[in-house]
């Protein structure tokens, strides 16, 4: 037998002539109105309501995402009885879920100025997370930066704000770029630093991070139901016709793996947001 | 010459497709969090305390009834020890007075005895007494009658009959004095 190329061996596992086998891509997960010079370019897809460029898929599942969390924490919040029934069991168990094992573990009696805060995100990130496996949605509203940005940005300004009110502008600067103990000579290069690691990479993580996990984990299940289609349909190759039905079935798993990626994110986002607050607030650093 | 190419990195989705998604989720956020902070915060909370008040509630009543159970159980119990030294008492009571019922009783008894004794001795002195009496009357004829039988008709002497019958009975007289006496 000869040596092989790479592209060879490519081209026998994969059938990316002779088919139309379009990958996926960052496109999926753009959306503009059809006539928009992105989606005729092929670098978005066509959707949007209203001619409106922005109120598009994601636009609408974050709408609804936030009026679902509000509706149920409503409905939850009625008629609360001192011994619960099922309902309430179950809205207990989330609530005290990031009431004493998020915002009281982490932030200690103060906890209920910023509970609000810390519920609302949590249940909005879990819902739109969720978005991605569930059916009509089949899409994690975060998996659009904008979003993300948005409630970085919600948190970094209430970090520094919880900073500021407890030990005013002055103090709570010193605090948060000037460690205590670091010899003089060494401030020039400590202080930016500080600033970066508290007041920059802090929002830039927390938003990159629930991104790219939507992003990457919902970039995954098209590749495998895209994939795994083009395969299944492909005209006399059993193997291929196998493979896809295989890669199909893998999506699944990868989806029941989103559902858990989905709650461990919004956990994520939360407690370090909690963790943010909690370093602003502390006496000594 | 160099051209100078300007810096365009291409972010590819790390830039907002629309910048308006960060107005919106922005005020998505802060509708969420108003309605959690107005409604669903202070709702549980409230709940939460009602709770705990009542779980405390609930504890202390029980604490109460315990320590009332307590009382009653060590007030029966120093009623009991009462009742039963009472009872200890009565029979020690009942004992002694039924042992002294039974001295004076048997006082009483001897009293009686002894009673009957002296009145049984009285009246036998007093009818030895007359019987003595008696017997001295009649033993004066009796004896004169017989020793005039025994003598025969020498003692008709009224005289000397009378001296003699009145020198005996004086000695029997003197006699029954001594004896008396």
């Amino acid at each position: 037998m000869g040596p092989m190329t790479l592209p060879a061996l490519v081209g026998a596992l994969v059938p990316l002539e002779g088919g139309h086998y379009e990958s996926p891509g960052v496109k999926d997960f753009r959306y503009f109105c059809a006539d928009n010079p992105e989606v005729t370019s092929g670098h978005a897809l066509a959707g949007c309501t209203f001619g409106v460029d922005w109120m598009n898929k994601p636009f609408w599942q974050a709408v609804i995402g936030a009026a679902l969390v509000i509706v149920l924490w409503l409905i939850a919040s009625r008629n609360l009885k001192k011994v619960p029934g099922k309902g309430q069991f179950f809205a207990e168990y989330v609530y005290s879920f990031i009431r004493n094992g998020v915002a009281r573990d982490i932030l200690g009696p103060e906890y209920r100025r910023y509970l609000p805060y810390l519920l609302g995100l949590f249940s909005f990130l879990l819902v739109n997370n969720w978005f991605g496996e569930t059916f009509l949605f089949m899409l994690p509203t975060f998996s659009n930066i904008g979003y993300a940005w948005a409630l970085a940005i919600m948190s970094w300004l209430i970090y520094i704000g919880a900073g500021i009110h407890r030990h005013g502008f002055g103090h709570y600067m010193k605090m948060q770029l000037v460690p205590a103990g670091v010899p003089v000579y060494l401030l020039p290069v400590i202080i930016p630093l500080e600033f970066l690691s508290n007041f920059i990479t802090r929002p830039l993580t927390l938003g990159l991070r629930l991104f790219a996990n939507m992003f990457a984990g919902h970039l995954v299940v098209l590749v495998f139901v895209a994939g795994g289609a083009f395969l299944l349909t492909y005209e006399s190759n059993l193997f291929y016709n196998v493979s896809g039905a295989v890669s199909l079935l893998f999506s699944f798993a990868i989806l029941f793996l989103e559902l858990f990626i989905g709650a461990l994110q919004a956990y994520i986002f939360t407690v370090l947001t909690a963790q943010y607050v909690h370093s602003s607030l502390a006496e000594a650093h | 010459m160099i051209q100078m190419v300007p810096m365009a990195i291409d972010l590819g989705p790390l830039l907002p497709t629309h910048i308006s998604e960060l107005i919106v989720g922005a005020v998505l956020m802060i509708l969420i969090f108003l309605v959690m902070w107005k409604k669903v915060v202070p709702a549980f909370e409230k709940m939460y305390e009602e709770r705990t008040a009542a779980i405390q509630g609930g504890m202390e009543k029980a604490e109460k009834a315990q320590e009332e159970a307590q009382a009653a159980l060590a007030d029966y119990k120093s009623q009991l020890a009462e009742a039963r030294t009472e009872a200890a008492r009565i029979r020690e009571d009942a004992k002694n007075q039924g042992a002294q019922i039974i001295a004076e009783m048997r006082e009483q008894a001897n009293a009686e005895a002894e009673r009957m004794h002296a009145t049984t001795q009285a009246q036998l002195a007093a009818e030895r007494v007359q019987a003595m009496g008696e017997l001295r009357t009649e033993l004066g004829g009796l004896a004169t009658t017989l020793a005039g039988r025994i003598v025969g008709e020498s003692l008709d002497d009224d005289e000397r009959a009378r001296r003699t019958v009145e020198r005996f009975l004086a000695d029997l007289e003197s006699q029954t004095e001594t004896e008396k006496a």
